[in-house]
């Protein structure tokens, strides 16, 4: 550590900063397309978990306890791995054409984050008051649609910061993919330290990308919070 | 035909998923990821009381430094974590086992998370307690040792539950720097069988849940106990 120079500069320009800009599109991506895919699977895990048929229910209970008790990068190798056998020919023929390792990332962190997302969905219908239902089916809808015109979203205005928290969650662990080679920002900033041995720097710039999306996000959760839901922030 | 799923895989190498090598040679498997867990767990939660601590403390100059060091771990990933302990380690003190890079490395990232507990904890006290108890003459830091901690830690008690879930979970993170635990031994095991991935996996993937599983739900029970406790 005492011999240890410091060259800020190789990761402030040319190709390292490039691989880095890389790493952060990619996990962004990542990100992005596994929320707007985990929401919606969320989303329909929390109406089959409240759902009156009993197999409904202990299925969707099911699902949540299970891939909320699992370790993601044991669900990441699942999928990378092991989905071939149980997936149909032509889903494998086209996941090994758009690139296996991101498709299997993005399955394995929406499942993953979709159980989390039921959950906080779930509560968000749950703090809404029961008399919105009973009047919704009193006044003719069925109770899909009363869930969809009323419920949910009231539901989901509220569940709208856990949920970006949860973007925050998986902007995290979307990292675990570079375990399958998807050259993501944490990927990226090993990649630099194998190629320089400039590991302080290469961690450093990773770790401040991760802060400053936090920060970001946080702030704009406590924006949110403080400007529509009218609350004083948690912490 | 052959079978579709083959779980030879699994009942020939059952010791070696559960216990690795022991008692021949070092620990693995199983009993290693609930040896990682449970010590980084203990580290971690008096890593969490001091920053937990230090992070409600009266003199902002301790207080700041506390919350900047808390926010700054719950914002990396656990995998930066390990990397930079993994780097930063060997370098300021020498070769260190991988085991114990890891259990350092997850301690200080729960110690963020459990500071976060207590704290909630320590909040959940009403303020009449810390009054009367100043107003019987104690100092602060006998306040916090004898009134409020007591009843705060139990309260947390489902917490500290959920938490040690999460550290069985972030173990399998080990893998990455080679700690032969239960994911590093089924990577092991498909490496050199080649041909069984999704037996492999689907089978750690159900001891993960049985053990997580068994936690939360012990969790569960706890939470109910202490409401039904509180509520007498």
């Amino acid at each position: 550590m005492l011999n240890y120079t410091f060259d800020w500069s190789i990761i402030t320009s040319g190709q390292y900063f490039d691989w880095l800009l890389a790493g952060l599109i990619t996990t962004l991506k990542l990100s992005t397309i596994s929320i707007i895919l985990a929401f919606l699977l969320g989303l329909l895990i929390a109406v089959m978990r409240m759902a009156h048929s009993k197999p409904v229910r202990w299925f969707a209970l099911a699902y949540l306890e299970f891939f909320r008790n699992t370790p993601l990068l044991v669900q990441i190798f699942f999928w990378y791995f092991g989905s071939y056998k149980i997936l149909p020919a032509f889903i494998n023929d086209w996941l090994n054409k758009t690139g296996f390792e991101f498709a299997a990332a993005a399955i394995a962190l929406t499942i993953y984050t979709s159980a989390f997302i039921a959950e906080d969905i779930r509560s968000g219908v749950l703090s809404i008051p029961k008399e919105q239902m009973e009047a919704a089916r009193s006044a003719g809808f069925s109770y899909l649609r009363s869930m969809q015109y009323i419920i949910l979203p009231q539901a989901v205005r509220i569940t709208i910061p856990p949920l970006v928290n949860q973007f925050l969650n998986l902007a995290k662990n979307s990292s675990l993919a570079m375990t399958i080679g998807v050259m993501e920002m944490t990927y990226q900033a090993r990649q630099v330290e194998s190629y320089t041995f400039k590991g302080f720097e290469a961690f450093t710039a990773a770790t401040v990308v991760y802060l400053v999306l936090s920060i970001v996000i946080t702030a704009l959760v406590n924006l949110y919070n403080e400007k529509v839901l009218n609350v004083h922030k948690a912490t | 035909m052959e079978p579709l799923f083959n779980i030879s895989v699994i009942t020939d190498n059952f010791t070696y998923f559960m216990i690795g090598r022991f008692p021949h040679g070092p620990l693995g498997g199983v009993g290693l990821t609930l040896y990682l867990a449970v010590v980084s767990c203990i580290l971690s939660f008096f890593g969490g009381m001091i920053l937990g601590l230090l992070s409600v403390s009266r003199f902002p100059a301790v207080r700041y430094p506390a919350l900047a060091f808390i926010n700054l771990v719950r914002g990396m990933p656990l995998l930066m974590v390990i990397f930079w302990m993994y780097f930063l380690l060997p370098a300021l003190f020498g070769k260190i086992p991988e085991n114990n890079t890891v259990i350092l490395a997850l301690s200080l990232f729960t110690s963020a998370y459990m500071s976060r507990i207590i704290v909630a904890g320590i909040d959940g006290i009403p303020k009449g307690q810390t009054e009367a108890a100043t107003s019987t003459g104690l100092k602060s830091w006998q306040v916090m040792y004898y009134i409020i901690l007591p009843q705060a830690l139990r309260n947390m008690i489902p917490s500290f539950v959920n938490q040690f879930v999460s550290l069985i979970k972030d173990t399998s993170l080990a893998f990455i720097v080679g700690v032969s635990e239960l994911t590093h031994v089924a990577t092991q095991i498909n490496n050199r069988t080649m041909a069984f991935p999704t037996e492999i996996f689907a089978f750690i993937a159900i001891i993960y849940f049985i053990l997580c599983f068994a936690f939360t739900s012990l969790s569960r029970w706890l939470e109910k106990r202490l409401s039904w406790a509180k509520a007498i």
